[in-house]
């Protein structure tokens, strides 16, 4: 890392450096922040909804799911690799919980089971990665539609139900006014954004994101990081697999459908970098909320979801075309 | 070397597609019958053809996910034709539907190269953008079979010659052209170069971007023409079901048929027996009394496994280069 707001010792007449001011306006997350001020201002004007809090609070637990994922995704993303299949882990795991819990065993068990399924899962993503050195966007549209595929194996075509009442509803329990997938969401934000950059490992993973090479050399353990985090990736989406379970009452097969796209959508537009060495985890904190309301807004405002698919992928398109030339500028 | 190496990926599928008729035919004598060969004829046509497009795009070193959308635009776009002005000929709405594919495909294409971006991404983005024109240009109504003109639906049902379907043989010359083009053509044979090595390909004044362009085109194209066989072979065309997941069965039989991921190497053959196989395997498991929900599942899996050959072969074939050029 270079840092241009450090005078190097010994050097004359080095080119002096930015102002604080550009540094910070020429950050993706910058971009991130002033879309979700816009995004609020116009969404306030759509409606009077949106001057309520609670309610925002209240339609966010659905991205809280998929935020969550994205999170952890966008530290997979900085060191290099990409996980397509979360959505169809998230569908796996709380397919393999539901099953378990319909067949007796008790609910805590269960659940366990499915965070295991969900390890598991990742576990063989990295196994793929890691070991057999496939790479990780095509081998995991393999897992995808294997993940999947077992899911529909597993649960069929029939909702899965019956939970008792302590697991359900999870979506309506709050804090004050704030529900707890966004505790949740939020603290996991917080602990992963210290994770990233203040410890020797966060920093490791954006070293392996720069340069794989460089960083087997400086004795970064890659093949274990990279390993780590395809298994994080798994048990968050199996937690997150629960947290859906949990707001709809009921397993399908085909929960979280298409979920690949909102995960990836919010790390791109939380301005991190598609090939790695770039971004940061709250730039995807606001794109998440980004997400949330620009989704509520349509909501309120009566565009039916099926066109809303049509703003997801230019919103997607959009952001990689973004921070790929905010990097191009920056970087010699 | 490396032509040997094809051979043998050639051969070992037809071994694979044997294997499976003999295991499957002893445990349930029906599965060798003509009216299982029938089936599956039937089930190759839409594959095989969009595996063409996305064997070319691949063969680049790009992957289409959105040609699942593409072939949903195209196919409401034709029906929608045939419903709302049923004076015009059949032709018309056949043409606009492979246009629409083009454009869509072109668009695609242009992003990529443009911006230089990941295609799998891009077209991740598309895959949704595109599903979402479709409702929007359909009003999410689905065109009823009523409205797909008799002509069009025949082509599945009536044959010149052998009792082969119509849409069977317009997929295989589709297969024949592209191995022609592949083999005979400039364009086809830079293709392989460019997925080859990207960096080498305009070193060797290869104009790497139109014909990346051209690619994507031919691919979105390519998935028009499936989506007008989709309308031809299932009589009607649903904004919420039409080519929905379609670009995973696609991508399996394209990689299954020896297609490196890596671009630059793949046949013709290869994938067509990729694509006859996977049709295979699919009317096997009803017969087998396998539940259809096994589907999915063995498409991940097929692909997971052709990745994994893939990359053996590949280590295998640096390893042999490596040694022929240390003993000459």
């Amino acid at each position: 890392m270079t840092d241009a707001s450090l005078p190097a010792p010994g050097v004359q007449n080095a080119a002096p450096a930015r102002p604080r001011w550009q540094v910070l306006l020429v950050r993706p997350e910058t971009g991130t922040l002033l879309l979700l001020v816009g995004a609020i201002i116009v969404a306030a004007n759509l409606s009077p909804f949106f001057s309520d809090l609670r309610f925002i609070l209240e339609s966010s637990t659905y991205y809280m799911e998929f935020g969550l994922v994205a999170l952890v995704l966008t530290l997979v993303i900085i060191s290099g690799e990409i996980d397509l299949s979360p959505a169809a882990m998230m569908a796996l795991s709380a397919c393999v919980f539901a099953s378990l819990f319909q067949a007796g065993l008790p609910i805590g068990l269960a659940m366990v089971a499915g965070v295991a399924t969900g390890a598991a899962l990742g576990a063989f993503n990295g196994f793929l990665v890691v070991v057999l050195q496939l790479p990780s966007i095509i081998a995991t549209i393999g897992t995808l539609t294997l993940f999947r595929g077992l899911s529909q194996v597993l649960a069929g075509d029939r909702s899965i139900s019956g939970f008792p009442a302590w697991f359900m509803g999870i979506d309506w329990r709050t804090v004050g006014i704030v529900p707890y997938p966004v505790i949740g969401f939020t603290l996991a934000a917080l602990a992963l954004a210290v994770l990233l950059g203040m410890t020797v490992w966060g920093r490791q993973i954006y070293q392996i994101g720069v340069s794989e090479i460089a960083a087997r050399h400086a004795g970064v353990r890659v093949r274990r990081i990279k390993f780590g985090l395809f298994v994080a990736m798994g048990v968050t989406s199996a937690l997150a697999g629960l947290l859906t379970a949990s707001r709809l009452a009921s397993v399908r097969y085909d929960m979280a459908t298409g979920g690949e796209l909102q995960m990836v959508l919010m790390v791109m537009l939380g301005g991190t970098y598609i090939f790695g060495g770039r971004g940061g985890v709250l730039g995807t904190f606001l794109a998440a909320w980004l997400l949330v309301i620009i989704a509520t807004g349509m909501n309120v405002a009566n565009i039916v979801v099926t066109s809303q698919l049509v703003v997801m992928g230019l919103l997607l398109i959009g952001s990689i075309i973004a921070t790929n030339a905010i990097y191009a500028r920056t970087q010699r | 070397m490396i032509g040997a190496l094809l051979a043998r990926r050639e051969v070992g599928l037809i071994v694979m597609i044997a294997l499976v008729a003999l295991v499957v035919g002893l445990i349930e004598p029906r599965f060798l019958t003509a009216e299982t060969l029938r089936i599956v004829t039937l089930a190759i046509p839409l594959i095989l053809v969009a595996a063409m497009g996305q064997m070319m795009v691949i063969l680049a070193r790009h992957v289409d996910l959105s040609i699942g959308a593409i072939l949903g635009f195209a196919a409401i776009v034709a029906g929608m034709i045939f419903r709302d002005m049923p004076q015009l000929p059949t032709i018309v709405g056949v043409l606009a539907a492979i246009a629409c594919g083009a454009v869509l495909g072109l668009a695609n294409g242009l992003v990529v190269t443009t911006f230089n971006l990941p295609s799998i991404i891009v077209t991740l983005g598309t895959l949704s953008l595109y599903r979402g024109l479709v409702f929007l240009v359909s009003g999410s109504r689905q065109v009823d079979p009523q409205f797909i003109p008799r002509g069009l639906i025949s082509m599945s049902q009536t044959s010149p010659i052998f009792g082969i379907p119509w849409i069977v043989l317009i997929a295989f010359a589709i297969a024949l052209a592209t191995w022609a083009f592949l083999g005979y053509t400039r364009t086809g044979r830079q293709i392989y170069a460019i997925g080859s090595n990207p960096v080498a390909a305009p070193l060797r004044s290869i104009r790497v971007t139109p014909v990346t362009l051209f690619v994507f085109t031919l691919s979105g194209a390519l998935a028009g023409v499936a989506g007008v066989m989709y309308a031809a072979r299932f009589g009607y065309v649903n904004p919420g079901i039409t080519g929905v997941g379609f670009e995973f069965i696609v991508i399996a039989a394209v990689v299954v048929g020896g297609v490196s991921i890596n671009g630059g190497v793949g046949s013709v053959l290869g994938v067509t027996l990729g694509v006859i196989f996977l049709g295979m395997v699919n009317v096997a498991l009803p017969i087998l009394g396998v539940s259809a929900f096994w589907q999915s599942a063995i498409y991940g899996a097929v692909i997971l496994l052709a990745l994994v050959v893939d990359r053996t072969v590949r280590i295998r074939g640096a390893a042999a280069l490596t040694l022929s050029r240390g003993t000459a």
